[in-house]
């Protein structure tokens, strides 16, 4: 039957058709068509990408900052926490530097008070010998001035000596 | 009167309708000519050598086609109006001394001295001979108009990625896209795999393009319904092309499996090595016969629907008629992107099992 014979004229140009349909399509269609999607994708791709790797840097860039940003509190917490330990030391060793001197400057005082009253007792009791003695002597030559009262004293002188 | 005029107004519009479906409806008046359902639908899906528009006041009007003829004397050429629209080998067209007719769309040489064509008791021609015909027949120019059609559409497809600077498809290019992109990623990388499909993506996107459009134009009525992807030739022609795309990008891999199946003993070699053979032809043979059944049942289809009006010659059979035809011809919009698909994944999965390593 006619219907299932193929017909050799239009093999024939089906064949020569579909061969430059193919290789001008190929040409002027596929190959920019095809190239532009290819490249479209490729680009989408790496705009993903490189999204995808600002992204991490981002990510790590702000763990670097939270980071930084720790050490920077803890060396503050650190220098806060010298600061008023020296601080404290300091206080502690004026205050006592303080007692210190203080304490010497009362002995100092002390000893200059007891040397004054060594002094004045030492003076005062010159003083009290040496008018003892004016007495005495003012006694003694007001005694002697009488023949009978220098015997008498040189008695009793005598018998004091006896005793010894 | 009212029901007259209505039988009327209904007559005349489906006898419109249907012969622009591709055939000529005789007048009315012309009662002595039966309607022959078969006929009219052979001569819609068979290739015919001018184009036949519409039939008005009993004339056809066609498009005259260019005959291209290789007798023993070498190229002889003329329009096809030479016959005057004559398809039953009365009418003698002369040319450089040879005399040619046209009998049932085939163009016949008469031998020297003969007037008429003689039959034998099967209506075949005992006086003539068949001269080698390469003549743009209807299906050949609508075959070409669909190129024409292809053309336009992808190259201006390309120019707009050309246009855009981010590679963005705009106009046309983002409707004919997915498509292409559909190809690629449902048919090429599935059945070729991701490495090596981009070598035959032109083949494939061509290939399918190419059918579609002329599913789609045979669809198209008032294009006569030229049945160029319905034709075993066209079919023929382009099941070759993928056979020889696989014979060529068979792998060392591929032939062994043909003519020395690995694996099995060697009396199974044997046997396995003429059906391997066979297989490899039955393949494009498969891919002919399937488009061109498909595509030809569904002409026949709707044609048959049409044809029961004239068969029963009742308008009132009509609406069943075209309701029948519709729904056909809404499948067949489905059926004819199918049949293309199908065609290109057949294709690609014989091209992929021809390229495929070996992985065993």
């Amino acid at each position: 039957m006619d219907l299932i014979t193929p017909g050799f004229g239009l093999v024939f140009w089906s064949l020569i058709t579909f061969f430059f349909l193919l290789v001008i399509l190929k040409k002027f269609a596929w190959k920019p068509i095809l190239g532009a999607i290819d490249e479209r994708e490729n680009g989408i791709k790496n705009a993903l990408e490189a999204a995808d790797k600002a992204r991490m840097e981002m990510e790590n860039l702000k763990a670097d900052n939270e980071r930084i940003l720790n050490e920077a509190r803890a060396e503050r917490e650190a220098m806060m926490k010298e600061a008023r330990e020296i601080k404290n030391k300091m206080v502690s060793d004026a205050k006592e530097e303080a007692q210190e001197q203080a304490n010497k400057m009362i002995a100092q005082a002390q000893e200059a008070i007891a040397n004054e009253k060594r002094s004045a007792m030492a003076e005062l009791k010159n003083h009290v010998a040496s008018l003892s003695i004016e007495i005495a002597e003012k006694v003694v030559r007001e005694e002697l001035s009488n023949k009978g009262k220098q015997l008498e004293l040189v008695e009793s002188m005598l018998s004091d000596a006896k005793l010894n | 009167m009212t029901l007259n005029t209505l039988r009327a107004v209904l007559f005349l519009v489906f006898s419109v309708a249907v012969s622009n479906f591709g055939f000529a409806v005789q007048d009315n008046d012309d009662q002595d000519k039966e309607f022959n359902a078969k006929e009219m639908i052979m001569h819609h899906v068979k290739d015919g050598h001018e184009f036949h528009i519409v039939d008005w006041n009993n004339e056809p009007i066609t498009i005259p086609l260019p005959i291209i003829l290789f007798t023993d004397n070498g190229l002889t050429t003329f329009m096809s109006s030479a016959f005057h629209h004559d398809d039953s080998g009365v009418n003698i067209v002369e040319k450089n001394g040879e005399r040619f007719v046209k009998y049932h769309e085939k163009i016949y040489q008469l031998n020297a001295g003969v007037d008429a064509l003689a039959f034998d008791d099967e209506h075949h021609p005992t006086n003539a001979v068949l001269p080698l015909d390469f003549s743009i027949t209807k299906n050949v120019f609508m075959m070409w108009v669909s190129v024409l059609v292809l053309l336009l559409i992808f190259i201006s497809s390309a120019r707009k990625y050309k246009k855009s600077n981010r590679f963005v498809p705009s106009g046309i290019a983002s409707f004919m896209e997915p498509l292409v992109i559909f190809i690629r990623d449902e048919v090429a990388i599935p059945m070729i795999g991701e490495h090596k499909y981009r070598k035959y993506m032109p083949f494939l996107l061509s290939v399918f393009f190419f059918i579609w459009i002329n599913n789609i134009f045979g669809l198209i009525p008032i294009l006569n319904g030229a049945n160029v992807s319905g034709n075993i030739a066209f079919t023929l022609s382009l099941a070759l092309f993928t056979f020889v795309i696989t014979l060529f990008s068979g792998n060392k891999n591929y032939w062994k499996h043909i003519f020395w199946m690995p694996g099995v003993p060697v009396p199974m070699k044997i046997f396995l090595m003429p059906i391997e053979i066979i297989g490899m032809f039955v393949k494009p043979f498969s891919l002919t016969i399937r488009l061109f059944a498909n595509i030809t049942a569904g002409h026949i289809i709707i044609l048959s629907l049409m044809s029961l009006v004239f068969i029963f010659k009742s308008e009132f059979i009509a609406p069943v008629s075209v309701g029948f035809s519709l729904f056909i011809m809404i499948i067949e919009i489905v059926v004819v992107a199918i049949q293309a698909y199908i065609f290109t994944v057949l294709s690609a999965l014989y091209i992929g099992t021809a390229t495929a390593e070996d992985n065993h």
